[in-house]
């Protein structure tokens, strides 16, 4: 891993959070560009905060966290959106299809965010559901697809800016074993297809398996526990 | 990486979002859209409809007025001594003089004003009163001059059916006249009924030879001419302009006229409530949209932009359908019920819609701005939820430990009752309304703390059924849900409790009132200025059956000339037990030479008289009076003072009557006793005269209040309704908003007849306590109608009345409406298969 193709760095984060319950500290992660990370642990010992922290939505009691050179520590909240919105891409364990727009306008979401270009967006969605396999689904409404499907169309929301990191929440929690498997393999490749910086949280090794490196969370830190 | 994460660049985001949303729940926004729209449509009709009267009531003003500079006025109809006009003629400043006899009068059934003037002296001062013969100006003045000639405006022309040419009847001080209809006053107001004859015919033909009522001035100095006749008027006469003529016809109406405004703004408050309900209640369903967002990239502000852009177009849409309803809601209002909606103020005025352009903005500017401010505070609450938590949706926001607060409460109710304690404004009530606004927010706010405070009996108990245990625990872990859907009913039932409550006290008053002031058997009046003289008076006096009788002379006495007229009454005052005299305070002592003279209570307050003070009435050249004591009048808005009838006779001269009070000896039957004295009246008089009985003329008073109300009850039961789709709005959405609840209690085994039985609970729960706070507060804020409002806009007290049936009926209407709602509702939301309720995505 060369030190320019870093595009997640992380040193010596640490979290507490009220109880007071001391979650992690020392943590240290590097991901580079088209590398997907697995983070395993147990239930309540700070997946989803260790994530929200990587996304600029919760802050750390220590340590520093870099996304493509951008240190997230010396940003502002308004800073912290922009950057969000135009470097980071996530997949959510519930697949948050907003029911009212089309498929079609939940993957181009990111891009109307940024841009008033609706015909652009709308063609780069296009692009990335049929790179998910939905290439003739985009006018229809989330109720009419499947859990895998509006997992697919969840990746596809967040690939379709093109993002420096992307965060994964449990991206198979809500899936059948076929479906997770096809499910994975696909977040796995768009991940080092768009050579992105991947990190997924998940409790099950099956969805871990398909990652480059496997890391458990403990209180002291990150263990590396397999690299492919 | 762009500069900002800002608005304009996620317009296409945010237009997708809103547009979506629009799409996904268009009847959410067009209950809002709709609340806005009534509340505007009430409050713009309702000025309209006064604008339009006041405008027709100052035309007619104008017209009768034939817009002289300044004039002269007797302060009663008893005039003046013509010998003034020379004096006030030749007086500084005063360039022409036009004399004047003003008499209220009929043809037919046609009410008109008959004016009698000099046309040589008002062809130079008032010339749109001059009148004008078919074949031209009369410069011959054959006719002008002719003692039988008539001119007459347009309106009286049509009121009375006649035509130029016509000889027709003129009834005016008792007398009637036959006339010749001799052309027309085209420069007269379109909208006053007038006639016009020479002013020696009128002092002649109608008695009254040696006064006049009225002197028209052209002016060369104005400031010359106000202070020389300041010092030449005598006390019956007073200085008046165009100004406080309209002033004083602005006066008469204006404290009812802003009390109606304000009931209209009652509904548009109600739908910026309903507003915010339905917004809170979109935002609480959308959180996890907005956590999408946030995580997204959206900013705080575009969070804000695409709730505030929801509000701004319900209230654009709202707003405008409000101005379109509310113009044509003015035009039947004065198509049926006439330019006072019924009130009886402007009663000779014709009145036609006037557009009015900066009413329509302000009323505009009002819808928009409920519907904007409905939307700010849950538009905050979008911005301020955490995403992440929001996202994850574990546990929710409700947290059942959490206390609901009661002092924010506590302190705006305070401030309100210290607003309303404060005096009125120019004659307004206006701090009174701003007490009633801090009350009715401090009501609201205290919602939560109140549902608790209800509910917690219930929520410690541990035995019952499961569904309505669910209920009690849901609304008592929640009580800001609760009151997020509670807030618009607690608002409308409120302010409907607290104009009902008020109008019932009212309604009592003058009923228990007129109980008092009806003590005879039988009643005598007389119209169109006719009056019983001694020679008849003696005659009906010894009508069989009669036992005693009882002489009244009621007159409009100016002591203002910006104000409307007092009442003066001369009856027998019998040291204040006259049963008119329903006495509220009474001067300790009265020396004996004092002439008394007893204050209605709306004329106390208008012209801080107290008893034991000597006042200056503009009778008889100005007389001193001692104030005897206060009464009590609900019937004469603009006071009334009451003086012995003999001191009367002797200061004025006047030995005319135009009211007999009757009092029967046993065993006579007022109706026949009523046709033996018609008989004893002169036959020219007979048909000028009204036999009632009191059983009639307290319906007739009762039908005038409620004739007069009408308005009040439509507005309030307009607010009620908006109030009731309020609840309904809500009680579906949060139902609907719990399908995934509803989906997991199937899971656990509850019956759909459980979850229905439930929810019929939580919703009866809910009108109950909307009812219980809405009941509550709005019995605080009649206090403020009854105590504050009422004395300061129409100078007269009352006790409070509750209308229990009234309470009881809201209450069970809101309890039965929001469990109805809440079970159809919950019919939707728990058809769904259990399973996709639970596993669907939102």
């Amino acid at each position: 891993m060369s030190a320019t193709s870093i595009l997640l760095d992380v040193h010596g984060l640490a979290k507490t959070v009220p109880g007071p319950r001391r979650l992690f500290h020392s943590l240290d992660l590097q991901v580079a560009a088209g590398e997907l990370v697995a983070i395993i642990g147990e239930s309540g010992v700070g997946k989803s905060t260790l994530l929200n922290i990587l996304a600029g939505l919760d802050d750390a009691d220590a340590g520093s966290v870099s996304i493509g050179g951008t240190v997230l520590g010396s940003l502002d909240e308004t800073a912290r959106t922009r950057l969000r919105r135009e470097r980071v891409g996530f997949v959510f364990q519930a697949f948050h299809i907003l029911p009212y727009l089309t498929l079609l306008q939940n993957v181009a979401l990111p891009l109307a965010l940024t841009s008033p270009d609706g015909a652009a967006a709308k063609a780069c969605a296009a692009e990335m559901l049929s790179a998910v396999g939905l290439a003739d689904r985009g006018e229809g409404y989330a109720r009419d697809l499947s859990g895998g499907e509006l997992q697919r169309v969840a990746i596809a929301r967040a690939l379709v800016h093109r993002p420096a990191l992307i965060l994964a929440d449990e991206p198979t929690g809500n899936l059948d074993p076929d479906t997770a498997t096809r499910v994975l393999a696909l977040f796995a490749g768009a991940v080092r297809e768009h050579g992105a910086a991947g990190v997924m949280v998940t409790h099950s090794d099956a969805s871990a398996a398909v990652a480059d490196r496997v890391l458990t969370l403990r209180a002291d830190g990150l263990v590396e526990r397999r690299v492919r | 990486m762009s500069a900002e994460p800002g608005l304009l660049s996620a317009r296409l985001a945010l237009g997708w979002l809103i547009g979506g949303e629009w799409r996904f729940q268009p009847a959410r926004f067009l209950t809002t859209a709709i609340a806005i729209a009534v509340g505007v449509a009430l409050g713009f009709a309702v000025h309209l409809v006064n604008g339009s009267a006041l405008a027709s009531f100052d035309g007619a003003v104008r017209g009768v007025s034939g817009a002289a500079e300044l004039s002269v006025r007797a302060t009663s109809p008893l005039g003046v001594d013509e010998r003034l006009y020379p004096r006030v003629a030749g007086a500084a400043g005063v360039l022409d003089a036009s004399p004047m006899v003003r008499l209220d009068a009929r043809i037919g059934g046609a009410k008109l004003t008959l004016l009698g003037l000099d046309v040589l002296r008002a062809g130079s001062v008032t010339p749109s009163l001059v009148g004008i013969t078919p074949r031209g100006p009369d410069t011959g003045n054959d006719t002008v001059f002719d003692e039988a000639s008539l001119f007459l405006s347009r309106t009286a022309l049509a009121q009375a059916h006649a035509a130029v040419g016509d000889r027709v009847t003129v009834t005016a001080n008792g007398r009637a006249v036959i006339f010749h209809v001799a052309g027309t006053l085209p420069g007269a107001d379109a909208a006053a009924a007038l006639g016009v004859v020479d002013i020696a015919a009128a002092q002649w033909r109608f008695g009254r030879l040696g006064r006049i009522d009225r002197i028209d001035l052209r002016l060369s100095d104005r400031q010359a001419a106000e202070a020389s006749l300041a010092r030449l008027l005598p006390a019956d006469a007073v200085l008046s302009s165009e100004a406080a003529r309209g002033a004083q016809g602005s006066a008469l109406s204006r404290a009812y006229r802003v009390n109606l405004d304000m009931l209209a703004l009652v509904a548009l408050l109600t739908g910026g409530f309903l507003v915010y309900s339905a917004q809170s209640l979109a935002v609480a369903r959308r959180q996890r949209t907005f956590a999408l967002l946030r995580t997204l990239g959206l900013s705080r502000s575009g969070v804000i932009s695409a709730v505030m852009v929801e509000g701004v177009t319900i209230g654009i849409v709202g707003a405008l359908a409000g101005l379109a309803g509310g113009y044509g809601l003015a035009w039947a209002a004065l198509h049926w019920f006439g330019g006072d909606l019924g009130a009886g103020y402007f009663g000779m005025a014709t009145t036609r819609v006037v557009f009015q352009p900066v009413a329509a903005a302000s009323f505009f500017a009002l819808g928009l701005s409920a519907a904007v401010l409905g939307s700010a505070i849950p538009a905050r609450a979008a911005a301020r939820a955490a995403p992440a938590a929001a996202l994850k949706n574990v546990g929710d926001v409700l947290d059942p430990r959490r206390p609901a607060l009661w002092w924010p409460a506590a302190v705006l109710l305070a401030a309100g009752a210290a607003a309303a304690l404060l005096p009125a404004v120019s004659g307004l009530p206006l701090f009174g309304f701003l007490g009633m606004a801090l009350m009715l927010a401090g009501g609201v706010a205290g919602v939560p703390w109140f549902a608790r405070t209800m509910l917690r009996p219930l929520a410690k108990r541990t035995v019952g059924s499961v569904p309505s245990q669910l209920a009690v625990r849901h609304l008592y872990g929640a009580p800001a849900e609760a009151a997020t859907a509670l807030c618009g009913i607690v608002a409308s039932t409120a302010l409907m409790i607290a104009m009902a409550t008020m109008v019932s006290s009212f309604r009592g008053a003058v009923d228990t009132w007129l109980g008092q002031v009806l003590g005879a058997d039988l009643y005598l009046r007389t119209d169109a200025g006719a009056s019983f003289d001694p020679a008849t008076r003696a005659r009906l006096a010894g009508t069989a059956g009669v036992g005693h009788l009882a002489f009244s002379r009621q007159l409009p006495l100016t002591i203002a000339a910006d104000r409307p007229p007092v009442s003066l009454i001369a009856r027998p005052e019998r040291d204040g037990r006259d049963p008119l005299l329903v006495l509220i305070e009474r001067a300790p002592t009265m020396p004996t030479k004092a002439l008394p003279v007893w204050v209605s209570e709306p004329a106390q307050r208008l012209y801080g008289w107290e008893p034991g003070e000597t006042i200056t009435l503009p009778l008889a050249g100005g007389t001193r009076f001692m104030v005897a004591g206060v009464w009590r009048d609900y019937g004469r808005q603009a006071g009334a003072v009451l003086v012995d009838e003999a001191d009367y006779q002797r200061l004025t001269g006047d030995d005319g009557r135009d009211e007999i009070s009757v009092m029967l000896l046993p065993g006579n039957e007022a109706g026949a006793v009523g046709k033996a004295m018609a008989v004893q009246l002169p036959a020219d008089l007979r048909r000028h005269v009204e036999i009632t009985q009191p059983a009639t003329l307290r319906h007739m008073a009762l039908t005038l209040f409620d004739r007069s109300f009408a308005v009040t009850y439509l507005l309030e039961a307009v607010a009620i309704l908006v109030g009731l789709a309020g609840v309904a709005a809500t009680m579906s959405a949060q139902t609907i908003a719990r399908e995934r609840e509803f989906g997991m209690l199937r899971h656990l085994g509850l019956t759909r007849g459980q979850l229905s039985a439930m929810l019929a609970t939580e919703g009866a729960l809910v009108g109950m306590t909307g009812a219980v706070a809405g009941i509550g507060l709005g019995l605080i804020l009649a206090q403020v109608l009854i105590h504050v409002i009422n004395p300061q806009s129409f100078n007269w007290t009352m006790t409070t009345q509750v209308p229990v049936g009234t309470l009881l009926g809201v209450a069970a209407a809101l309890t039965g409406a929001a469990a109805a709602t809440a079970v159809l509702a919950g019919r939707r939301a728990t058809a769904k298969d259990a399973v996709q309720s639970v596993r669907e995505d939102w």
